[in-house]
């Protein structure tokens, strides 16, 4: 996919400071908006490294920043200071070695789940025949085979959101990155949809970066966990998550992923994003 | 029922829900057809016996049965000047298409354009078009052109408007999601953007058939030497109400079934989408 297509992602000069390890490097990064009540400060000189193949959730209450801190990562917003850098090359256009699911599955009425997954390969001018197979695999694994044929209109919200997830994989991205992918759907599809996804990035070499305001969900799916929080967007805490992979439902139980899930409620607690009495 | 005497299997069960549900879509299809003949025909009925026992003069509100007698022995007058009429629609029609979607898109691409031209084109709706209708027909005489360029005149506003709302109105998630696939500007405007607008584009066609049908037959009344507009005139002008009341009902006829074959497009161009059937918009 790195052919035709990378004329948005151009090089603007080589940050020579990139370390040979890091794939995503955000570097005092901030973003500011113009509202008509004055101004948002959404990010405050944030600054984070992803390694390639790592697994990195940004976890925080809304309004922190996190799905901006995203999209700037996609290069389809700009910042207002600061910069990204894939590779060590800064981005200055919208990135198109990514995979995206937004918080709304984005589906297109007119298409089949099928030709939703397809319109990726589509624009990107891959092999029909052979994404097309991809294309059914990938509905297989996440338990859409007997669907592909169906208008997004007869499908569940989580159906929808499966859809898209496909759509965002069909071509092998180096770098997926999810927008609260789950945030819409109830309790037991979000579980199913946690596992189908650890499950599929097993199997393939992925960086992921995952936005969330579960706190479960950050812990179970991540490497590292980094907790945001608001007015201006901050980064509290990075934690690193030791548990062993594959993770099962069961050890959302165990002390040790307890004990992370307390470290970063009690971050929210502390900063006054939740409050008990 | 707790007895467990006679237990029925669930597919039995599904089985007879799914002839219930069968069974009652079907009656509601034929409540659908049959409750509006059936009003119709009862109000005609009404129509005809009041008009018989107060012997209301025809001149004044002919007798159904006199309607459809006119009707059926001007058939071949009716037809000449309905073929004439449905030419100066469609030529106005096709016409608010070619010019009014390219339009649309300019508008949509060239913000500076959309800007310049957009108060133009208010005006131009503001004003009435029966007022214009005599000048059209100073400068094109009585023929076909005047007609159809107010058919156009009429119907190719709505046309513009709706297609200018359904290209701008895109998520900003699906640009997002074209931007990250790599998708050109065309092709982003190919697959997403102008399927996106197709049901927008479809609702002011729809609105703009039945306007092109006002377009016509107001140039026939300006200066017609034909069409069903024209015969509408000359109905009037020589008391012959059963006539006149021929001449609407042709026009009622070719309204609708214009406005059927819009739809019967949008059917062929969107068959994934759910759709309220629209008469309910056409007038």
């Amino acid at each position: 996919m790195i052919g035709s297509m990378g004329a948005a992602e151009m090089l603007a000069r080589q940050a020579p400071q990139a370390a040979a390890e890091s794939y995503l490097a955000v570097d005092n990064l901030s973003k500011i908006y113009v509202a008509d009540e004055g101004t948002v400060r959404a990010l405050d000189r944030v600054s984070l490294e992803q390694k390639r193949g790592e697994f990195v959730s940004i976890v925080g209450p809304s309004g922190c920043g996190k799905s901006t801190l995203l999209m700037i990562a996609a290069g389809l917003t700009s910042a207002s200071d600061g910069e990204i850098r894939v590779n060590g090359k800064r981005i200055v256009g919208p990135r198109t070695d990514v995979g995206i699911v937004f918080q709304n599955h984005v589906l297109l009425d007119w298409r089949t789940a099928i030709e939703n997954v397809m319109l990726q390969a589509e624009a990107r001018k891959l092999d029909r025949e052979a994404a097309e197979v991809r294309a059914r695999e990938l509905l297989n694994a996440v338990g859409l085979a007997g669907f592909e044929n169906k208008y997004p209109k007869s499908l569940s919200g989580g159906m929808k959101q499966r859809v898209s997830i496909c759509r965002a994989l069909i071509h092998n991205p180096p770098h997926l990155l999810m927008d609260e992918p789950f945030g819409a759907l109830d309790a037991l599809t979000r579980d199913q949809l946690v596992l189908d996804l650890q499950k599929i990035c097993s199997e393939r070499s992925m960086t992921i970066l995952f936005i969330t305001h579960s706190i479960a969900e950050a812990v179970f799916l991540s490497d590292r966990v980094i907790v945001m929080t608001p007015r201006p967007g901050k980064i509290d805490r990075i934690i690193d998550i030791d548990l062993p992979r594959p993770r099962t439902l069961a050890m959302r139980d165990s002390s040790k992923f307890v004990e992370y899930s307390r470290e970063i409620l009690d971050i929210f607690l502390a900063r006054g994003v939740l409050h008990e009495n | 029922m707790a007895n467990g005497v006679t237990t029925v299997s669930l597919e039995q069960i599904e089985e007879k829900v799914k002839q219930q549900k069968t069974a009652l879509r079907r009656s509601e299809r034929r409540a659908e057809l049959i409750y509006p003949v059936l009003v119709a025909a009862a109000l005609l009925l009404l129509w005809e016996a009041v008009s018989r026992f107060f012997g209301v003069p025809e001149y004044l509100f002919p007798t159904p049965s006199a309607i459809i007698a006119t009707t059926v022995n001007n058939w071949a007058l009716l037809l000449t000047e309905t073929w004439i009429t449905t030419v100066e629609i469609l030529l106005g029609y096709f016409a608010s298409i070619l010019i009014g979607v390219p339009l649309a898109l300019a508008i949509f691409h060239w913000p500076v354009f959309a800007k310049s031209i957009y108060p133009l084109l208010i005006s131009t709706q503001a004003m009435p078009k029966v007022a214009v209708a005599p000048l059209l027909v100073v400068w094109f005489g009585f023929g076909l052109m005047p007609k159809v360029l107010i058919a156009f005149l009429i119907a190719f506003f709505p046309i513009v408007i709706n297609t200018v709302v359904g290209l701008s109105s895109l998520e900003r998630e699906k640009i997002h999601l074209a931007q990250s696939m790599g998708l050109s500007r065309f092709d982003t405007f190919r697959l997403i953007r102008l399927p996106h607008a197709l049901p927008s584009l479809f609702a002011g066609l729809k609105i703009s058939i039945t306007l092109a049908v006002v377009g016509a037959v107001v140039g026939e009344f300006v200066g017609g030497d034909g069409g069903l507009g024209y015969q509408l005139m000359v109905a009037n002008g020589a008391m012959d109400t059963p006539l006149l009341f021929a001449g609407i009902v042709v026009l009622t006829l070719l309204g609708l079934v214009l406005f059927w074959m819009v739809e019967a497009a949008e059917r062929w161009a969107m068959p994934y989408q759910d759709r309220i059937t629209g008469m309910g918009i056409s007038s």
